[in-house]
């Protein structure tokens, strides 16, 4: 992607061209949730302006369009990870509670005293709470694949020692929101099916930025969220094969779910509605089958290749700074567009402050991940993450702005 | 910036003087910010009604630490009843607006420079939430 281009996707995000403090703004927290671009914000607008009605039920045009649009949306999702149909792209609020889903449904119906849950130690508390409480409330074992503090990638050899047959489900982060390991997904699906167990990927981090197709990663689930990736808060969801789906149990009860309700029983909706109670986020799921476009217009390949090159001069530039601790991965192709650093004893939040003062946003603090920072030895860390509308001058506008906290902490 | 981050914070933040063991110590309390992950352990001898001696250990920002450090030497050889009266006072002067500062909080004081910042709040607050359970789980 050249420079030209970049300057016009960062003047399609109003927000980027906002001052904080009196400085052009340096939105450094896409990993935390992405900015969205003018054509998403519209999309919310024309919704609401124009065709704001309840789905699936009303017998009046603007009912019609308010459905195509949220149908629409679902396959325009469907096709950018390559789902084979739109019934197997469940909404949900977000990755947590796709998750969440899995966990109450699949769980209670398939867990029992004994059987293993495989996770790692670098998962989000996304990935870890849901499995706690199903594990505390069915027996269930928990086990952790540890990654390695020198590379941030995960033990393999612990990996093949951990997953069993008495491993029911395998379930990891695709992407590290903290360290930006890109974590061997095949490998891994590969290892839990020949036990005979399911795999789930957190795609949070790896769908927005990687250009994921599900048929490529061998997973069972993938929870998503749309608001990291250039879509509105509120809107996410679980993609599961038919099959899996089908034989799932409901999750939560209500209208939309059903198929013919008596007073003490009922039948339920065909997938993807039978996980869909309630009038869902129809906005938002539209506004997000725009920003499915927007990226797929752009190219997730052009994407992943700028991204890259950001994290590969973030990495150069923090590395010149010798009182600059990194984290994760130091090859920019082994992990996302995610930087996670420390700056000489000051604490992170900290820095945050005074970056903030000079106009930079990074994310700072344990990042929902506790037990990888209780491994890593520290309280939290400073994490700069990219998307396709940073360029290498969001960059130097970090490193600079380091020098500032240097002079109050020095 | 310098109106977060005063002189006489980044002071006592690099160059505690309570930042250590207690002797004797017969009163602990344990917090943690779930917020920033930031941990703090209050620990302090009591005699009688009197708090002799107080110190802290703290994985934390410069709020939290100096407001730590500068708490120490407030309640140092002040009543159980007088330290609970500065908690709550100094709880107010973080957040409402104060016309005067009791003499023992002069020094804190200076946190109040925090409030514009209203998520650092928690941190300059959370030694004496601290404090607090230290005292309460003693009695």
């Amino acid at each position: 992607m050249s420079m030209t281009d970049l300057r016009t996707r960062k003047a399609d995000f109003p927000i980027l061209q906002r001052e904080v403090n009196g400085k052009p703004l340096v939105y450094l927290d896409s990993a935390a949730t992405s900015q969205k671009p003018r054509v998403v914000l519209d999309a919310l607008d024309d919704y609401y302006q124009r065709y704001n009605a309840n789905v699936h039920r009303g017998i009046y045009r603007l009912a019609e369009e308010a459905t195509a649009g949220y149908e629409g949306a679902r396959k325009k999702i469907a096709d950018f990870i390559g789902a084979s149909e739109p019934a197997e792209v469940i909404f949900v609020r977000n990755t947590t509670e796709a998750i969440n889903l899995v966990a109450y449904s699949w769980g209670r119906a398939n867990i029992k005293a004994g059987d293993e849950i495989v996770l790692t130690e670098m998962e989000h508390h996304s990935n870890l709470i849901p499995w706690i409480m199903l594990a505390e409330q069915t027996g269930a074992v928990l086990r952790h694949i540890p990654f390695s503090l020198e590379t941030g990638e995960l033990d393999m050899d612990a990996a093949r020692k951990l997953i069993t047959d008495r491993t029911k489900l395998v379930s990891f982060v695709h992407m590290s929101n903290v360290l930006g390991t890109i974590n061997p997904a095949v490998e891994l699906a590969d290892l839990a099916h020949a036990h005979g167990a399911l795999v789930l990927i957190d795609g949070a981090q790896s769908v927005p930025h990687l250009g994921v197709q599900v048929a490529d990663l061998h997973c069972d689930f993938l929870a998503f969220s749309g608001h990291k990736m250039l879509g509105p808060t509120g809107i996410g969801v679980l993609w599961a094969p038919r099959k899996i789906l089908e034989e799932m149990p409901p999750f939560m009860g209500g209208g939309e779910m059903i198929a013919q309700v008596f007073l003490d029983r009922a039948t339920y909706n065909e997938i993807p509605w039978k996980f869909e109670a309630g009038t869902p986020n129809i906005a938002d799921a539209i506004g997000w089958g725009v920003a499915v476009d927007y990226l797929a217009g752009i190219g997730m390949a052009d994407i992943r290749a700028h991204e890259i090159e950001l994290t590969e001069y973030a990495i150069e530039r923090l590395s010149e700074e010798t009182d600059v601790t990194l984290f994760g991965p130091r090859d920019a192709r082994k992990k996302g567009g995610v930087v996670a650093f420390n700056l000489g004893d000051v604490h992170s939040h900290d820095v945050a402050a005074v970056l903030d003062n000079e106009g930079v946003c990074i994310r700072v603090g344990h990042h929902c991940c506790q037990p990888m920072m209780r491994k890593l030895d520290i309280a939290g860390t400073a994490r700069a993450s990219f998307y396709l509308y940073n360029d290498n001058e969001d960059i130097d506008r970090l490193v600079t702005a380091l020098a500032s906290v240097r002079r109050i902490f020095g | 910036m310098e109106d977060l981050y005063r002189e006489a914070i980044i002071r006592r933040y690099q160059t505690p003087s309570n930042r250590r063991e207690i002797d004797g110590a017969n009163a602990e309390g344990f917090s943690q910010n779930p917020l920033c992950g930031d941990e703090i352990r209050i620990r302090a001898r009591v005699t009688d009604d009197l708090i002799e001696d107080a110190g802290f250990a703290a994985r934390g920002c410069s709020i939290s630490q100096a407001s730590a450090d500068m708490m120490a030497d407030a309640i140092r050889g002040k009543t159980l009843a007088e330290v609970a009266e500065l908690a709550d006072s100094f709880r107010q002067l973080m957040t409402e607006e104060v016309e005067t500062v009791p003499p023992a909080l002069e020094e804190l004081a200076v946190l109040r420079s925090v409030k514009k910042f209203p998520v650092r709040i928690k941190c300059a607050l959370l030694p004496w939430d601290t404090l607090r359970a230290a005292l309460d789980a003693r009695s």
